[in-house]
């Protein structure tokens, strides 16, 4: 595969990797979203986590972790650059399309841009549903 | 020495050319250019003495007589040759009869040049036994005992597997064969094997063999199957009709060239098998025992002594396949993940050898070759285990992993 500039940057310096504590701590953490989208057999696995500022409502700080491609990992890391400082719903905004335009993905790539899609609005709702927020009729985890 | 990017180890896909055999080469591209089947003239002397001399030099290195070589075009054609040729010359009942024409014995591990012949006799009316090897790769002459019936006819089974270089018992399943007396052809697909190990077709009891000119330092395109004169007289059914050539076994102006290389290259694997050997699986196993003393949750694939000098084959777990590959972009090798990762080919082999039945493993094979230094395979230690280190501190299921929860009872959200 070869791959534009804007992946390799991404791949070469993952932006915002990590993640807010273990799995049994984040599952606990109200102010923290998390999303947990794809499947080993399918040879990805994505990791988004949002912190939100409780006051505010803004995403303050967000961290990912990927299982996979190249594409998957750039997309995962532009992901994070994105959410950090919006809110919810213009978190939810975000389109994979844009993602595929923005790292100039391959056809054969669009999915791995569907799956950070996912990914977000994965953690949105798993926000959401911590808080007791109205869970978006948009935010079908499975597609 | 400063090295040179990409370094390549992926000498089991194909070798380069030894510049000796390009020397042996050349003459007969420009002024030894004759066609060997034109009998009246110099010309065609000249390039039928060269075919000569190369028939001599293969069969020297499988301890085989000059006409017992047919030179065909890669170890591709002479598997089909062997399994098509062979099962249609030796049906117990014809096409069409509602019998089954004749029973085969192969593995799951075998190149798809053998396999996918096998498949289409297997359409055509043949039945067809697809032996699956232990984790260790390897298939003992037990194995193939227990599969043998009344109406077996062929067994072809490969010497050394290309992905793992494991070495199937081939001297022991070619003496149970003989000595059980049966009227059944045995052929080994021995393309990652001969000219890289003894070989003697007479003493390991094989029929047929074939070889391939590229995965020896020979030019690619040409290759031989070796077909047994006596003790049994092996007949074929020809698959390519036309002038007769290779005693109507495989029709078609021989590739001169490419067999005067072939030749070239025989003659050298038998002068410097040896010192390959022993230099080449000594860096082996550094480069195996480095990987993994360095890195947990890798194991090396197939059995730990039956297997080619210069073959590795490393499975990782918690990392994919194609972030693999991009972080080893200065190493050319080969890669193989034994789940479907849609970003890779999975491997037949591997899953075959239920490598990866534990989640997400990805898989490099790293074949060295004549050329290939102590400072190429320090190179490729250093980058490995820099590549995965990488990747497992951007791998959810490595600290998924690390915190102790089982990957296969968590609930995934497939896409
Ligand atoms: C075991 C085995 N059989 C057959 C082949 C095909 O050989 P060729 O490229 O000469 O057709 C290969 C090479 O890829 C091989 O490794
Ligand atoms: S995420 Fe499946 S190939 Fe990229």
């Amino acid at each position: 595969m070869s791959y534009g500039p804007k992946i390799i940057d991404h791949y070469e310096n993952p932006r915002n990797v990590g993640n807010f504590g273990t799995q049994a701590d984040v599952k606990t953490r109200k102010d923290v979203g998390v999303g947990l989208v794809g499947a080993p057999e399918c040879g990805d696995v994505m990791q988004l986590q949002i912190k939100v500022d409780q006051a505010t409502g803004k995403i303050e700080d967000a961290k990912f972790k990927c299982f996979g491609c190249g594409s998957a990992i750039a997309s995962s890391s532009l992901a994070t650059e994105w959410l950090k400082g919006k809110s919810l719903d213009e978190g939810l905004a975000i389109k994979n399309t844009q993602i595929v335009e923005e790292l100039s993905l391959p056809p054969v790539k669009i999915h791995c841009s569907v799956l950070a899609e996912d990914a977000i609005r994965a953690a949105i709702a798993d926000y959401k549903a911590k808080n007791g927020l109205p869970a978006d009729a948009d935010t079908a985890q499975s597609r | 020495m400063a090295l040179k990017f990409p370094i390549y180890l992926d000498h089991a896909a194909t070798t380069p050319c030894d510049p000796r055999v390009v020397e042996a080469m050349l003459p007969y591209f420009t002024e030894k250019f004759g066609n060997p089947g034109s009998r009246n003239h110099s010309f065609g002397w000249e390039a039928e003495a060269g075919v000569d001399a190369a028939r001599e030099q293969v069969a020297a290195v499988l301890g085989a007589t000059d006409k017992e070589i047919i030179f065909t075009s890669g170890a591709t054609e002479s598997n089909n040759l062997a399994i098509r040729g062979g099962a249609l010359m030796y049906e117990k009942h014809p096409a069409g009869s509602g019998k089954s024409r004749g029973h085969i014995i192969t593995s799951i591990i075998e190149h798809k040049a053998v396999l996918d012949p096998c498949k289409r006799l297997q359409k055509e009316g043949f039945e067809v036994t697809f032996l699956e090897p232990p984790s260790d790769g390897v298939i003992t002459a037990d194995m193939v005992k227990n599969a043998l019936r009344d109406d077996t006819i062929l067994v072809s089974l490969m010497w050394a597997n290309n992905e793992i270089g494991t070495i199937n018992e081939i001297p022991a399943i070619g003496a149970m064969l003989k000595a059980s007396g049966r009227e059944v052809i045995f052929h080994t697909d021995a393309t990652q094997w001969a000219g890289k190990m003894p070989t003697s077709v007479d003493k390991d009891n094989v029929d047929l063999l074939s070889m391939s000119s590229h995965k020896i330092y020979g030019p690619k395109g040409v290759g031989a199957l070796y077909v047994r004169r006596r003790r049994p007289r092996v007949r074929l059914a020809s698959l390519v009709d036309g002038g007769g050539q290779e005693r109507g076994f495989r029709s078609g102006t021989l590739n001169v060239t490419g067999i005067v290389g072939m030749g070239k290259a025989c003659e050298i694997a038998m002068q410097e098998m040896d010192r390959d050997t022993a230099r080449l699986s000594k860096m082996r196993k550094r480069l195996e025992e480095s990987v993994t003393a360095q890195l947990d949750s890798t194991q090396v694939n197939g059995h730990r002594e039956k297997r080619l000098p210069h073959i590795a084959n490393i499975s990782f777990g918690f990392v994919e396949g194609e972030s693999l590959m991009m972080a080893c972009k200065e190493i050319a090798c080969s890669s193989g993940s034994a789940c479907t990762s849609a970003s890779l080919e999975p491997s037949y082999v591997l899953k075959g050898l239920g490598v990866g039945d534990e989640l997400a493993h990805s898989s490099l094979r790293l074949s060295l070759g004549r050329w290939t230094t102590d400072e190429q395979v320090d190179y490729a230690i250093e980058k490995i285990v820099a590549a995965v280190k990488k990747l497992r501190a951007l791998s959810p299921l490595y600290d998924m992993h690390k915190e102790g929860i089982d990957l296969s009872k968590v609930e995934w959200a497939g896409h």
